[in-house]
Parts: structure tokens; sequence; C-alpha cells
């Protein structure tokens, strides 16, 4: 933490990204829930907010009304920013002179995520080495990436769904940001330490901290180190190897019982990057689009192949859900494919708890 | 490519499927200059005989006359389309399927003895082969222009076969049921209709019917946990697609 330093107000970190001609997205209040979405407005922030988040239930409520920070994830990730739900790939048109292909306008300019969560940045990382850097990279998403600049916000707060602590992905964030606020104490002392993670970041901090106090740095690591002891939930450790080892337990069959297949799940979740190719012809048929659209491994056609679906069990997409996210991700990606946000269980309408259904199997006995 | 002949038949319902049709004001012109209409008594009184390439049927069969005209339309139909919550499932007016419908009838008409109908509203696949349903109450009119695009292209349409859940996150829709506790029938409901009730912040009613394999009984559990009645979860059901079997069984009509 070598650049660190201290501010009595996060809005000036907001002006200074306007000011620098970034477009900024950052968490606003609409319709019940707190979201991220352009704002214009340092005012915007939706300061003195707390969300209740527990199984199948989000809420906001009042809190410290001095404190700016004290809630936590939104509903939907930044994925929905970097990896858009639905998305024209290319365009072909066809004529005398045969067929032309075409790809749209990157349509993004340079954006700064104000508000990002230490879960949320590591899921972050966790799609680009898929998106980014990996074999079957998506130019768009890369774009996007390249051109945006990431404001941590470290928790101070967890709410009842959060376990990036047993994750090792929050809630302190250490590199991986341009710009990271921690904000401390109450009233007087009252005060946020700002971290610089990047030269682009410096430049947009310039002139508007002072020098932060080793009480400040203290102060810092204080409060996300209550945030994490705070945690109720904690991922069983061997939960990788864990579940590979009991495929067929009958609990497996119980949570396919309570699961709707809705996919709420994996369309909340931060990693899941699964997506469909649709094409739309014009009437002429002359003209074509192909879409990528989110898709998920709930969706009844998302194992179809010629002949049938593969995974026509409730049972199994779940399983495939679960086993991906905790277990086989390590196999494809080399770390887990949870990061631990919490997401999933507050947003599946009938409240399933990954955490809860990993301790669930992993007490039962091996195949 | 001749042009492709299509005819759209109403059967009973409330027209509501045949206006989406006409509804395409944007695409209609070209809609229509790239097919032949050959039989569309709401757009044009202009009738011509069969055989036609495409047919879509709105409505449910409600009276003999009526099973008698869909075995007709059928034998002169390459490729038989159902549009809408009536035709897929019966519509609203099968919930006289669980009812005395004589004594329906005599409550609400002055001389029932002029109406000849069956005691049954049933959907057009009770009765002949349908080789493609398009759900909704109404029908979702991109879903119309995808269904004829596509066959023009000679492709497969894109009809979504997912839960409604999947349109309110790809469209950034806080779910009503978990921000507000409000019973919502999205997980068990087939998406298509464009994510209409819960962008509005409300529950989905379930007009595109249900999704295959969807599992209800979770759903009604959750229902009661929020605090919902056994008899007001029951009633959700009995909508606009109340006979579909998933959800007669749900609504508790069977
Ligand atoms: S699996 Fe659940 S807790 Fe883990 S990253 Fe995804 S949404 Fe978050
Ligand atoms: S776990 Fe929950 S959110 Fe995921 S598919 Fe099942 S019911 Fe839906
Ligand atoms: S509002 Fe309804 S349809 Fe949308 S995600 Fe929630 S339960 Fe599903
Ligand atoms: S949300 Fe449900 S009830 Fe509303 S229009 Fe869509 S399918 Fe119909």
């Amino acid at each position: 933490m070598e650049r660190a330093a201290a501010l009595d107000d996060p809005r000036p970190v907001l002006s200074a990204l306007i000011e620098a001609g970034y477009r900024v997205i950052a968490p606003v209040e609409q319709d019940g829930a707190i979201r991220y979405l352009p704002a214009v407005d340092p005012d915007s922030l939706p300061k003195g907010r707390i969300d209740s988040q527990t199984p199948g239930s989000y809420r906001l409520e009042d809190g410290d009304p001095e404190r700016w920070f004290d809630y936590v994830v939104s509903p939907e990730s930044w994925k929905a920013w970097l990896y858009p739900a639905r998305r024209k790939m290319w365009t072909s048109t066809r004529s005398e002179d045969g067929l032309s292909f075409e790809r749209p306008e990157a349509e993004w300019t340079p954006t700064a995520f104000f508000g990002v969560r230490p879960c949320d940045l590591a899921a972050i990382e966790k799609q680009d080495a898929i998106l980014k850097d990996g074999a079957f990279a998506d130019p768009d998403y890369a774009h996007r990436r390249e051109n945006a600049l990431i404001v941590v916000i470290q928790c101070a707060r967890s709410a009842e769904t959060c376990f990036c602590a047993s994750m090792n992905t929050g809630p302190r964030a250490q590199a991986g940001f341009d710009i990271a606020l921690t904000e401390l104490g109450a009233e007087a002392d009252h005060r946020f330490l700002v971290e610089a993670g990047s030269e682009a970041g410096a430049r947009v901090l310039e002139g508007l901290t002072e020098d932060a106090t080793e009480a400040d740095k203290d102060a810092a690591h204080a409060a996300t180190n209550a945030a994490a002891a705070s945690q109720i939930r904690v991922m069983p450790e061997n939960v990788a190897a864990g579940l590979k080892a009991r495929l067929t337990a009958p609990e497996w069959d119980d949570v396919a019982k309570r699961c709707l297949n809705c996919a709420n799940c994996t369309m909340a979740c931060p990693t899941c990057f699964c997506s469909d190719v649709q094409d739309t012809s014009d009437l002429t048929g002359d003209l074509t689009d192909r879409w990528r659209v989110w898709d998920s491994c709930f969706n009844p056609d998302f194992s179809y192949i010629h002949g049938g679906a593969v995974r026509t069990s409730s049972m199994s997409r779940y399983r495939q859900w679960m086993t991906h996210k905790l277990s086989s991700w390590h196999d494809q990606f080399g770390a887990s494919g949870c990061v631990g946000c919490g997401r999933c269980i507050a947003w599946c309408p009938v409240g399933i708890d990954i955490v809860a259904e990993a301790e669930t199997l992993m007490a039962q006995p091996e195949d | 490519m001749d042009k492709l002949r299509v005819g759209v038949w109403k059967f009973a319902s409330c027209d509501g499927c045949q206006l989406s049709l006409l509804d395409c004001e944007d695409e209609l012109l070209a809609i229509a200059d790239s097919v032949h209409i050959a039989h569309f008594l709401e757009a044009t009184s202009r009738i011509e005989g069969g055989p036609y390439d495409i047919g879509f049927v709105e409505g449910s069969v409600t009276t003999e006359h009526d099973a008698q005209r869909i075995q007709d339309i059928r034998a002169e139909t390459k490729v038989l389309v159902t549009i809408g919550a009536c035709a897929t499932t019966g519509g609203i007016q099968a919930l006289r399927n669980y009812a005395d419908h004589g004594e329906w009838m005599r409550e609400v008409y002055a001389h029932p003895e002029y109406i000849q109908a069956l005691d049954t509203s049933s959907p057009i696949a009770d009765h002949v082969k349908v080789d493609l349903e398009v759900h909704g109450c109404p029908v979702n009119k991109n879903q119309l222009i995808e269904l004829i695009t596509a066959t023009i292209a000679a492709r497969k349409p894109n009809i979504p076969n997912m839960a409604q859940c999947v349109e309110c996150k790809r469209a950034g829709t806080t779910c009503v049921m978990v921000s507000k506790g409000i019973p919502c029938l999205g997980p068990v409901t087939r998406a298509g209709c464009g994510n209409l009730c819960p962008s509005m912040g409300r529950g989905c009613y379930g007009c595109f019917g249900p999704l295959k394999g969807g599992n209800t009984e979770a759903l009604m559990a959750e229902f009661a946990a929020l605090g919902v009645a056994e008899a007001d979860s029951q009633h959700l059901f009995r909508g606009f697609t109340a006979a579909a079997p998933e959800f007669e069984r749900a609504g508790g009509l069977k």
C-alpha cells in the first residue's frame, strides 16, 4: 500500500472521473435495489442505505445516514456491462456480388466502474482469463475490459449471503484495481483510505487527497477484517475434490426437488459466461444478424445435441451448475468458479443456498 | 421462389392475437409483399381457397361446427401454426371445463336455448396435428415475425424454451419476488413475452403457459412461505392458460 492517501468524502473521486472524460457507472438506487447504472451526478450515490440479503430475499433499509458504502453487491454484476446479455456479433448481407460480413461498431467509450466490490473484481479477473486472455477470447469483451477503469470499494460490512472470506476473494482486494477506497470510522473520524493501483488511477487522484496516516491504514485493515469475521457462511475447504467423490449422493435429488430450474442463479452469477448464438434474418432473406445471448445450464435446450438434450433431469442440471462452479472449474481454468458474492443465494426465488448444499453434500459418504 | 400462401383463421378467441399480427406495423407492408395472404378476415374480406403453405389459427374449439372446421383447415394447410393461449391451451374460456356449463349459460344469456356450444373449450392440438405453437395472451409480434422470417430463410425459428426469469435477468429487471415478495409465475412460465409484467413491477401471471418440466410444487411452497394462502396460490394458476396440464394440476383443477 505504497501510495495510500486519505479523503473525507468520496464524491470528488466521482467528479474527477467525470471531468477526466470517463463515462461513470456507479451504484444507484432504482426499483427497490441498488444497481450499477450510468451516474452523471456524484450526489446520486445511495448514501445511508444498506441491503439486507438473505436466501431468496433482498430488501433495502436505512443504515447509518453518514456512511456511504455499507450496502454490498447489486442484483446484476458488472458482467451486464462487460458481457451484455444480448450483443450483435456480425451482420451478413447477400447481394449479386455474393456474401459480405461486417462487425458492428464497438459502442464503448472509456468507462469507469465505480464501486466494484472485491468479490466482483475477482469475478472480472476470472472472466478476463476466459473471455479476454483465453483460447476463445471475445473481442467485444476484450475491448470493453481494456477501456474500463476500476474503482474498488473495500467492504466494511458483509451481507448475510457473503462468503468471500472463505473463497479468498475479499473483503479486501490487494491488487487489480486502479483505485480502491476503504470507508473508515464514523462522525469526526469518518474518512476514506484511498489506494492507487495503477498510473491511470493515480492520475485521477492527483491533487485530491492528503497523505494517509499509519492509523488510517490500520483502521482500513480493521474494517475489512471485521467484515470478514462477521461472515456466517463458509465454503467447505475441500469442496472441489469432495463433490467429485459424491456425484451419486441422493442429496442431489433432494435439492432438485426444491430447484425451479429457473436459471436465476446462473444469470446473476458474475462468473457464469455461457451464451447461445442466434441468427435473425429479414423478410427478404438477404440480411442476417448473428447475436450472442446469455444462456444457462438450467435451460432445457442448453445441452441439446443431435437427437435430444443430454441433461434432461433437474438433478443433472443442478449438479452441473454446482460442480462446474466449485469443482470442474478448477480442472478447466485452474481456480474455483465461485467468488463468494452470494448473488445466487439471494436471487434464487426459493432461496437455495450453494454453501448449505455444499455442506450437506460434503457430509455424505463418498460414492 | 413462389410467394408463400398464408391463411389466418379465428376460433373462440378475442381477436387479440390477430391484432398482434396487424400490429407488426413497420414490417406489415414488407410481410404483405413477401407472402400471399389468401385468407385473413380480420385484414381483408377477399377469401381465396386452399391449399395454404402456412396457416395461423387463433382460438379454441368450443362448438361442433368448429371441431369440423379445424379438420377442413388442417387438410388444406401444409404448416399449421397455432397462435395464442386460447389455441394452445383452451384459453380463459376453458375455466368452464371445470364448472357446470349449462348453469353458466343460463346465468349469462337470456335465451340459452339459442346457443349451441360444447361444454368444453379445448386447444387445437386436441383435434388435429399442430406443427408449431406460438404462445401468449396475446402472442408477441416479434415471435410472429421471427416465425415468418425463419420460414422464408428455411431456418429453425428461435422460440425460447426457458423460464420467464431468463427474460428478467437479460433485461436487467430486478426480481419482484426476491425484492418485493410478490408471488410470480415466471419460474414456471415459458419466456417469450418480452418481460412485460415483471418489468412493470408485477408478478408474471403465466399467460405464455407452462414451461415444460416446470417445478410448480416448489414454487407453490415458496408462495406459502411468502404468506400466500393456498387458495390464492391456486387462483394464480387459473388464468389464461388454466387448462394447460401443468397449471391445471397446480391450480387444483385436476
Ligand atoms: S456461485 Fe454464487 S456466490 Fe459464487 S460467484 Fe456465482 S453467484 Fe456468487
Ligand atoms: S438454484 Fe435457485 S435460482 Fe438456480 S435454478 Fe434452482 S431455483 Fe433457480
Ligand atoms: S420477477 Fe418473476 S420472472 Fe422475474 S426473475 Fe423473479 S421470479 Fe423470475
Ligand atoms: S410476464 Fe407472464 S403474464 Fe405477463 S405478459 Fe409475460 S408471460 Fe404473460
